[in-house]
Order: structure tokens, then C-alpha cells, then sequence
């Protein structure tokens, strides 16, 4: 996974062993714990397209696509911020459109096309959103970024697609490849950092404008 | 989040009867508001009936001349429907109003008009909250207030309804259209869709058990100029301080809805014969009998500002 790391651990890896540490000295308390019956978990099999690659899984029903994404399929590219849909951080693109994937389950999306970061480009051939948003520092702690260069992707598609928005001047004519369209269709995604200007300049970009 | 069974139905009155037959079960359709309920525990269904497969993903016109948006018509799409632009301007500008990009693409119009309030006592189970738990009490009344409803409110419960889209749809004199679990359909006046808190602040609609919404429909386009204000702390991704749906014809008639103001979308039909007076004559009615907190009295003259605005604009 990263051919530099010297010791041949990944910090998922390293993650995760401490996590298994914790509950072995912890297990007990659950160990004494009756089963409850009215809270079993259910399971069910759903099978999904993932980056061009067809996957199925069994799944406890209440997996999100972004556990499933993160905890099944080990694409951890797609990050997990508030849970709750407000901070686009698990932003994915399913069946051509985004989502926030913390919002749906996973067993909703039989035969969804899904595309993460992950799909979107590789580290030797970038997408050119993934290209920009490097070339104009779109970004400081890159928590966000997944999320952000998904739903920039996304973004220019509603628009070349003629879909309006807030903003849109005319209901009925062609939304601009403007700063102002951008940065109200991309309001969806927080970013902590502060990084919105180069995210700007990143989607300008690859519209073919320049700011 | 608590464990639940699964199932997807295959026909609308499939859904109404299984959601009607289970004991503790809801529909799912985008999930946006559900999920996130269901994470904080909040809602609590025991099975899940996704609706998804229904086939009510179209919006095709009516016999009258009118629309027919079927129940699973995602926001975007139908805020980008042409016909909708085009006829139905104040129903678009509502939409796009709302939520974030991502939301919109997954959020359906069923889903959007029974999304729950946003009141803070609501989403936090460690406070009292009528609607959560009926009987405990309402932590807003002398709460942080500050957002909540001045309209229609009762001793229970002062929540508002979120939804942007119903204000349109209320404005525009929408039709909601049902199948209930033994097959029979029914279409409701949106007006009287939404119910005021009164003592069970816990029922919202008057939807009954297992009832399944199948469609909204629009009546005729009624021209007019269609403006979608709405007045919020951020510029965008936040639900309504306030928020005024508008149709104003050149004759100075028209329509008038309010988001923001009630746990129903507030529209008060006498009120709009006094559009031609100006937003104080409109509002002096539409707002009768309001009880303010001191946190939310600024609504009365948002509400009336925000109207003058309008109808100037819609003048010019």
C-alpha cells in the first residue's frame, strides 16, 4: 500500500491492532451482557458495482454505504466527518449523481454503480479535478478532499447538464461557469481548513475558466 | 442505531400493507431524514419498507392541464423539470432553496413533506420534547426559541415544519394523492395535509397508519410572476428564520404561503386579497394572533419586510 513505510505497517493497520488491543481487555463487561432479542442484528446481501468492480456483501441492515465503503471494502478514501449529512466529508458518486453516503443504507443501492475517490483516478493517471485541486493546493489537512473532489466532479456535471440553482439568475436559461454558482452548489461540503479559495480556483480550472 | 428487518415492496399498496401489518415499521425512500434520526435514535423502526422500486420516480401532466409529481421525484429532478421552471417558478426556487447539492440528489417529495421538525429539543432525547415523547413536555417553550414557530402554536409544542418545498406546494394549491393498506386511494388538500401541534404535537399529518403517498399533484399554472424568498443565517445550506412563497399576478391578485412560521406551511387565503395594499395590509391578517417568545418576535416584521420586498419587485 505504501511502499516507503519502513515497517511495513499501514496506520490503518496500526489503527486497528490498537482497537483490538482495547477490546481484549475490555470484554467482560459485554461477555456478562444477556443478548437482547428485540435488538438482533439483521442481515442481508446486496450486491453493488464499486469502482468498476462488481462486489456483494452481507451486511448487518443498519450498514451505511459509507461503512460498507470504509469497513467492508476497505476504500477508506471516503471519509467519515459528521454522520449526520452535513459536512459532504462522505460525499460519493452513485449512478451518476452525489450523495452523502452516511445518509443511506447500503442495502438500498442493488445493482448502484458507485464511484469513490478511489475510482475517480488513480495515482498515475489523476482525474483532472484530482490534477487541479493538487495544482492549485486545494487543500491543507486533506480530510475533506475525497468528499470535495467528488462533489466538484459531480458539480460541473449538474451544470453541463443545465440543472439550476439558488442563484441562477434565469430559472430557464443555462447556469454560468461562475464563482458564485460554484461556491453555492458546493455548500454542501465543509471544509475546516479554510481551503474553499483553491477549491474554487481548482473547479475553474477544469470548467475552463479562469478566475 | 437499532436493529431492524428489511424489505423492498413492489407496489404502492404492497408498501401501505406491509408498513400497516408491522408493527413499528416506516417506509424509506431517500433516508435523508430518517437515517439521521434513526442514528440518534430518535426514530426507532423495527422493519424498513424501501419504497424505491415503485416506479414513482415521473412527473407527467394531469387531464386539467396540470402536473402529476410522482412521490419518489427526487428534489433536483424536480427542481430542473422544465415544465416546473416554466409554470411552476416558485416551486423550482423553493427546492433549490433547500438542503445541499448531495441531499437534494437523494431526497424524494414524499420524503421531503414528511421530513420532521429541526427544533433543537427534538434532535437532543436527553431534554423534554412533546413530539419525541408525548407527555414530557416541551423544553422550548422558554427555551432557545429563537428559530421557532409564532404561528398555530400550542402550550405542547412550538415546532416548525422544515420544509421549504411544501410552502410552494401550499402555495400552489397541491394535491397529495394516497393508497392506503386495503388498496384504496385518496387525494388531500395539502391544506390539510400538515396538522397544527394542539395536544398530539407527535402526529403530524393526517396521513393514517401505513397510508403511502404515491403523488403531488399541481393544478393548471396560474401565471404570474413566482418569487421564492426565503431568510436565513448563512447564505445557503440552512434551514428558514423565515421564508415567503409568492405568485403575483399583474392585476395585483395572488397567492401567499409562509415557511418558518408553523408546524404546518402558513398560508391564510383571506389575506391575499389585501396584496394590492401592500405587505402590512397582507400581513396584518396573515399574522393575526401570533404569539411571539422574546427570541422570535423578530419574525413579525421579517415576515413583513421580506413580503414588501417581494411585491415591489414583483411591480417593477
Amino acid at each position: 500500500m505504501n511502499d516507503d513505510n519502513p515497517i511495513g505497517i499501514n496506520r490503518r493497520e496500526m489503527l486497528a491492532s490498537g482497537f483490538a488491543t482495547a477490546a481484549a481487555t475490555s470484554v467482560p463487561i459485554s461477555a456478562q451482557a444477556k443478548p437482547q432479542p428485540a435488538d438482533q442484528p439483521n442481515r442481508m446481501k446486496v450486491t453493488m458495482t464499486v469502482n468498476g468492480e462488481k462486489r456483494t456483501l452481507d451486511l448487518d441492515t443498519r450498514t451505511t454505504l459509507l461503512d460498507a465503503l470504509r469497513e467492508h471494502l476497505e476504500l477508506t478514501g471516503t471519509k467519515k466527518g459528521c454522520d449526520h449529512g452535513q459536512c459532504g466529508a462522505c460525499t460519493v458518486i452513485v449512478d451518476g449523481r452525489r450523495i452523502n453516503s452516511c445518509l443511506s443504507l447500503a442495502v438500498m443501492h442493488p445493482e448502484a454503480e458507485v464511484t469513490t475517490i478511489e475510482g475517480l483516478g488513480k495515482p498515475d493517471k489523476l482525474h483532472p479535478m484530482q490534477s487541479a485541486f493538487i495544482r492549485h493546493d486545494g487543500y491543507q489537512c486533506g480530510y475533506c478532499t475525497p468528499g470535495q473532489i467528488c462533489s466538484a466532479v459531480s458539480t460541473l456535471q449538474e451544470m453541463r447538464d443545465g440543472i439550476p440553482s439558488h442563484v441562477t439568475a434565469d430559472l430557464e436559461g443555462t447556469p454560468p461557469f461562475s464563482v458564485d454558482e460554484l461556491r453555492e452548489r458546493m455548500s454542501g461540503n465543509i471544509c475546516r481548513c479554510g481551503a474553499y479559495s483553491n477549491i474554487m480556483e481548482a473547479m475553474l480550472d477544469v470548467a475552463g475558466e479562469r478566475a | 442505531m437499532r436493529a431492524f428487518s428489511f424489505e423492498r415492496a413492489t407496489s404502492p399498496a404492497e408498501a401501505a400493507a406491509a408498513v400497516a401489518r408491522t408493527p413499528g415499521a416506516k417506509f424509506i425512500a431517500g433516508g435523508t431524514n430518517l437515517l439521521d434520526l434513526m442514528k440518534l435514535e430518535i426514530e426507532t423502526p423495527t422493519h424498513l419498507v424501501d419504497v424505491n422500486d415503485l416506479g414513482l420516480d415521473k412527473i407527467t401532466p394531469t387531464d386539467d392541464g396540470g402536473l402529476r409529481i410522482g412521490a419518489l421525484v427526487r428534489n433536483t429532478d424536480l427542481a430542473a423539470d422544465n415544465r416546473v421552471r416554466r409554470d411552476y417558478g416558485v416551486l423550482s426556487r423553493a427546492l433549490l432553496a433547500g438542503a445541499s447539492g448531495q441531499l437534494r440528489n437523494k431526497a424524494t417529495t414524499a420524503g421531503n413533506l414528511l421530513q420532521r421538525t429541526r427544533c433543537p429539543y427534538f434532535y437532543d432525547p436527553a431534554m423534554p420534547c412533546n413530539k419525541r415523547k408525548p407527555g414530557s413536555g416541551c423544553a422550548a417553550i422558554g427555551g432557545f426559541n429563537r428559530n421557532l414557530a409564532i404561528m398555530g402554536v400550542s402550550d405542547k409544542c412550538i415546532a416548525t415544519h422544515p420544509s421549504d418545498m411544501a410552502v410552494a406546494m401550499r402555495a400552489l394549491d397541491a394535491t397529495v394523492e394516497t393508497v392506503k393498506p386495503d388498496g384504496k386511494t385518496r387525494a388531500i388538500p395539502i391544506a390539510d395535509f400538515h396538522r397544527l401541534p394542539g395536544d398530539t404535537p407527535q402526529i403530524e399529518t393526517n396521513l393514517q397508519p401505513g397510508e403511502c403517498i404515491t403523488a403531488v399533484t399541481l393544478p393548471r399554472p396560474i401565471g404570474g410572476k413566482h418569487v421564492y424568498h426565503k431568510v436565513r443565517d448563512r447564505a445557503s445550506y440552512a434551514f428558514a428564520l423565515i421564508s415567503v412563497a409568492a405568485v403575483v399576478r399583474d392585476d395585483g391578485t395572488g397567492r401567499l404561503a409562509f415557511g418558518g412560521l408553523a408546524h404546518k406551511p402558513w398560508r391564510v387565503e383571506a389575506a391575499e386579497a389585501k396584496i394590492g395594499d401592500g405587505a402590512k395590509a397582507v400581513t396584518d391578517i396573515a399574522l393575526a394572533g401570533a404569539k411571539t417568545t422574546p427570541q422570535n418576535a423578530f419574525k413579525l416584521p421579517l415576515v413583513e419586510r421580506t413580503l414588501g420586498g417581494i411585491l415591489t419587485e414583483a411591480r417593477a
